[in-house]
C-alpha cells in the first residue's frame, strides 16, 4: 500500500507581493480598542499636553496669562527651587544604588540555607507593605533629637546624638535611609526571583571546577541576574527621582529647604497657588526622568544576557 | 457559573456608583442641614461644639454638621482648592486678611454687607474681609483680636529683677542675664514652622509708626518698601541675631508650639516671640500658670516707643456655592455668632486675648494679665494692624525662608532678598498692578 503524500494546503493567505509577512488576523475587531484608547487619551494624553501648555502661563485656575518660559527661568534661578532640583538627583541615585547593593546582598542571604529563612524573608519584605505616611510619622517620632527612642539609646551608649531630621546637612540622607529601609524588600524579592531562576547546572559546574563563593558570585550569579538587576535599577531610580510621600511625612522639605526635592517643590508651589510654576516643575520632572531613564533602560536591556 | 459572576460584578459596580453619590443634607419637611468647616485645633473643636449646640437649640429646624480640616499651610491649601472647585462646605471659618483675599473673594464668596450685624463691625475688620468690589464685606468676625510680640514669664523676670525692655539692646542684655541663670532666654519652636515668622511680622507696627505709607508703597512695588532694605530688614536681622548669639533653646529645631508654651509656663524658658492667641492653648495645658504670662511689643532699635502689632480675628464666610434654604440657614449662623448669645460663647468658650472686632460684643471684666498688658498699648495709642491686613500680598514661603535664617543656613540679607522675590511672585500671581 502506497502512502500518498497529500501536500497540505496552506490555510494562511498567499504571501504579500512586497515580501513582508502578513499580520495574523485577530478574531476581535479593532473597535475593542476604543474604550481603552478613550480612557488613555482623556486621563493621560490630554492632561500631559495641557500641562505643557499651562507650564508656559501664569495660571490661577480662573485665568491663564501666557508668559513664555518665565516659569522655567524662575525655577532655575530661584535658589530654593534649584536646590530641590539638585537634591532630587542626589536622593534618587543614592537610594537606587543602596537598594541595588543591599537588595542583592539580602537576596543572596535569603536564597541560601540559613536558619529562619522564611521569617527573615517576611521581616525584610514587611516594610514594603506598610503605608509610607505611617512610616514617615513613626520615624519622625523615633528619630526626634530630644525625645526619640533612637537618640535615647545612643545617649545610653555615650554615642553622639545627631539631629536626624533637624540638622540641615543630615535631613535628606536620613530620609534616604528610611526610604531604603522601606523599599529594599521589593529589590530583594526581584533579585531572589532572578537568582532562583539560574539553572542549577551552572552552579554545580562552577563548584565542580573549584570555584570559590566569591568567584561563583562574580562569574555566574551576577551576570545571570542582569535582567533582575535591570528591573531593580529602573524601578528604584524612577521611584527615587519622583519620591514625595516620605519626604513630606517626615520633614515637609525642611528644615527651611534643606530636604526639598522636585516633587515637594511642585507641591509647595501648588499650595502657594502658583499653579503655572507648579506645572512647569512637573514638566521639568517629566523631562528629567525621561532623559535619565530612556538611555539607562536601553543600556541595561542591550547588555542583557540571553539564557 | 461565569454568567453568575458577571451579574454579581455588575450589581457590585452599580451599588458602588450609587453609594458614591454624596449623601448631602437636603431640605425635607422644613429641616435644613448645613455643613460647617473648621480647623482641627483642640480649642477650635471644643468652642465649635459649644457654639453649634447653642445655635441648634435656638434654631431647632437647622442641623449643623461640623467638618474639620488641617491647620497651617495644608489647611490653606484645602480652603483654596475647595473654593476654586466650588466644593466648599456651606459655611467655613478661616483667617481674614491676605489669606482670604488671595482666594478671589469677589468670585467665590457671598457679600454680607447687607446683613443686620454688618454695621457694628469695626472699619479695620471690614478692610480685612474686603474684595475689589467697593463696600463688599465677605466675612463675619469670629473671636477677638490678638497681638504679636514677646510673651514672657513674669515670674522669671521678677526673680531675676528684670524690667520690660523698650530697646533691642535692653532685650538682648535681659536675654543674656536669663541665659546666665540657666533658663532658655528666647524660645523658637520650628516643629511648627509658622512660628518662625514672629520677629518679622510682629515688628510691622514699629515700621508703620515710622512710615505710615510703607504698606501702600510695598503693595505698589516701590523700591524703598522692600524687606532687603531698612526698616524691613530689621525683623530678619533680629531672627538671625538671636540664633547667632546662642540665645535660643537647644531644641529649637524640633520643639512644637504646644510644648514650647508648656516650657514658657513652667519657667524653663523666659521669652517667646508669639501671637497672644495661643494663650488659650496654654490655658488648656497649664491652667494654673496662665496668669504668669505677660506681653510686651517687639523693642525698637532707634529708641522710639515700641508699637503693638494687632491681628484681626478669624471670620466666618459663606461661599457662593451655598444657595436657597442652606444660604438662609448659613446667614442665620453668622447672625447668631454676632448676637449677644454668640458673643457670650466666644468670650467664655475661647479665652479673650484682645478687644473684639464688633461693638456687638463687650470685653468681660476678668481678663488675663496678658490682655491687660495689651490694653496698655491700646490706651497709649501705640498700635498698628499687621501687614497682612493692610496689603493683599504675602509671600507664601516666609516661614521656610525665616527657618533658613534662624538655623544659620542663610544670612538675614539673603533671606530678605529671597523673600522679596517670593513677594514678587505672589503679587504677579494675584495680578496686582505695578509688578
Amino acid at each position: 500500500m502506497t502512502t500518498i503524500n497529500i501536500p497540505v494546503q496552506s490555510v494562511s493567505a498567499p504571501p504579500r507581493p512586497d515580501g513582508r509577512a502578513r499580520k495574523a488576523r485577530s478574531i476581535y475587531p479593532s473597535w475593542f480598542y476604543i474604550p481603552a484608547i478613550a480612557l488613555y487619551v482623556v486621563f493621560f494624553a490630554v492632561p500631559t499636553f495641557a500641562s505643557f501648555y499651562f507650564s508656559l502661563t501664569r495660571w490661577s485656575l480662573f485665568d491663564a496669562t501666557f508668559i513664555g518660559f518665565d516659569n522655567f527661568v524662575t525655577f532655575f534661578q530661584n535658589p530654593q527651587l534649584f536646590n530641590g532640583f539638585i537634591h532630587t538627583f542626589e536622593y534618587g541615585f543614592v537610594t537606587s544604588g543602596a537598594k541595588v547593593v543591599l537588595g542583592l546582598a539580602l537576596a543572596l542571604l535569603l536564597t541560601s540555607p540559613v536558619i529562619g529563612r522564611g521569617y527573615l524573608r517576611a521581616v525584610v519584605f514587611f516594610p514594603v507593605l506598610v503605608s509610607t505616611i505611617g512610616v514617615g510619622f513613626v520615624f519622625k517620632s523615633l528619630l526626634d533629637p530630644f525625645h526619640g527612642v533612637v537618640n535615647a539609646v545612643l545617649g545610653v551608649l555615650h554615642l553622639p546624638q545627631p539631629g536626624w531630621f533637624t540638622d540641615p546637612n543630615m535631613a535628606l540622607w536620613t530620609i534616604a535611609g528610611v526610604d531604603v529601609w522601606k523599599g529594599v524588600g521589593i529589590a530583594t524579592l526581584i533579585f531572589m526571583a532572578g537568582i532562583v531562576a539560574i539553572p542549577q547546572e551552572y552552579i554545580e559546574a562552577a563548584r565542580m571546577d573549584g570555584a570559590s563563593s566569591w568567584r561563583l558570585f562574580r562569574s555566574v550569579i551576577l551576570p545571570l541576574s542582569r535582567p533582575a538587576m535591570g528591573t531593580v535599577i529602573i524601578l528604584s531610580l524612577i521611584g527615587g527621582l519622583r519620591s514625595f510621600d516620605i519626604i513630606w511625612a517626615t520633614t515637609n522639605g525642611g528644615p527651611g529647604f534643606a530636604s526639598d526635592v522636585i516633587a515637594s517643590v511642585i507641591y509647595k508651589q501648588y499650595q502657594a497657588g502658583f499653579f503655572g510654576l507648579s506645572t512647569a516643575g512637573n514638566v521639568i520632572l517629566f523631562l528629567v526622568v525621561t532623559a535619565i531613564m530612556v538611555p539607562v533602560s536601553r543600556f541595561i536591556n542591550r547588555r542583557e544576557v540571553e539564557l | 457559573m461565569r454568567r453568575g459572576l458577571i451579574v454579581g460584578a455588575a450589581v457590585a459596580v452599580a451599588a458602588l456608583a450609587l453609594a458614591g453619590c454624596s449623601a448631602g443634607g437636603g431640605t425635607s419637611n422644613g429641616k435644613v442641614t448645613i455643613s460647617y468647616l473648621v480647623d482641627n485645633a483642640p480649642l477650635t473643636t471644643a468652642t465649635t461644639k459649644t457654639f453649634v449646640a447653642a445655635f441648634e437649640k435656638a434654631y431647632p429646624n437647622i442641623t449643623v454638621k461640623v467638618e474639620s480640616r488641617a491647620q497651617g499651610a495644608d489647611g490653606d491649601n484645602i480652603v483654596k482648592t475647595k473654593l476654586a472647585t466650588g466644593s466648599m462646605d456651606d459655611v467655613f471659618q478661616y483667617n481674614s486678611g491676605s489669606q482670604i483675599q488671595g482666594d478671589h473673594p469677589d468670585q467665590t464668596l457671598v457679600d454680607l454687607s447687607g446683613e443686620a450685624w454688618a454695621k457694628d463691625v469695626t472699619k479695620d475688620f471690614k478692610a480685612s474681609v474686603a474684595g475689589t468690589k467697593k463696600g463688599a464685606v465677605y466675612g463675619a468676625p469670629w473671636g477677638t483680636t490678638f497681638a504679636g510680640g514677646i510673651m514672657y514669664n513674669t515670674k522669671v523676670y521678677d526673680k531675676l529683677g528684670l524690667k520690660v525692655p523698650t530697646t533691642w539692646d535692653e532685650f538682648i542684655s535681659n536675654s543674656q542675664k536669663i541665659k546666665a541663670a540657666g533658663i532658655a532666654p528666647i524660645l523658637q519652636t520650628f516643629g511648627d514652622t509658622w512660628t518662625s515668622q514672629l520677629f518679622v511680622l510682629a515688628d510691622f507696627a514699629n515700621i508703620n509708626a515710622k512710615d505710615a505709607n510703607w504698606a501702600a508703597d510695598y503693595t505698589a512695588n516701590k523700591s524703598d518698601a522692600k524687606y532687603a532694605k531698612q526698616p524691613g530688614l530689621l525683623g530678619f536681622q533680629y531672627t538671625s541675631e538671636v540664633f547667632q548669639k546662642g540665645l535660643v533653646n537647644d531644641d529649637y529645631a524640633s520643639l512644637t508650639n504646644a510644648n514650647g508654651l508648656k516650657d514658657l509656663a513652667a519657667g524653663t524658658a523666659a521669652q517667646y516671640p508669639m501671637i497672644t492667641i495661643v494663650i488659650s492653648t496654654l490655658k488648656q495645658s497649664n491652667p494654673d500658670q496662665v496668669n504668669d504670662i505677660g506681653y510686651f511689643a517687639i523693642p525698637t532699635s532707634d529708641g522710639s516707643a515700641p508699637h503693638m502689632t494687632i491681628w484681626e480675628p478669624n471670620a466666618l464666610y459663606i461661599p457662593k456655592s451655598t444657595t436657597g434654604a442652606k444660604l438662609d440657614a448659613a446667614k442665620k449662623l453668622l447672625a447668631f455668632a454676632n448676637s449677644s448669645k454668640g458673643c457670650e460663647i466666644q468670650a467664655s468658650a475661647q479665652l479673650v486675648t484682645g478687644p473684639f472686632s464688633t461693638t456687638a460684643c463687650k470685653l468681660p471684666s476678668d481678663v488675663l494679665p496678658l490682655v491687660k498688658d495689651e490694653q496698655k498699648y491700646q490706651d497709649a495709642g501705640n498700635t498698628g494692624s499687621a501687614l497682612e491686613f493692610l496689603s493683599p500680598i504675602k509671600g507664601p514661603n516666609l516661614e521656610k525662608i525665616l527657618i533658613q535664617v534662624a538655623t544659620g543656613q542663610a544670612t538675614a540679607a539673603q533671606g530678605a532678598a529671597l523673600y522679596d522675590q517670593d513677594v514678587k511672585a505672589q503679587a504677579q500671581q494675584l495680578g496686582i498692578k505695578g509688578w
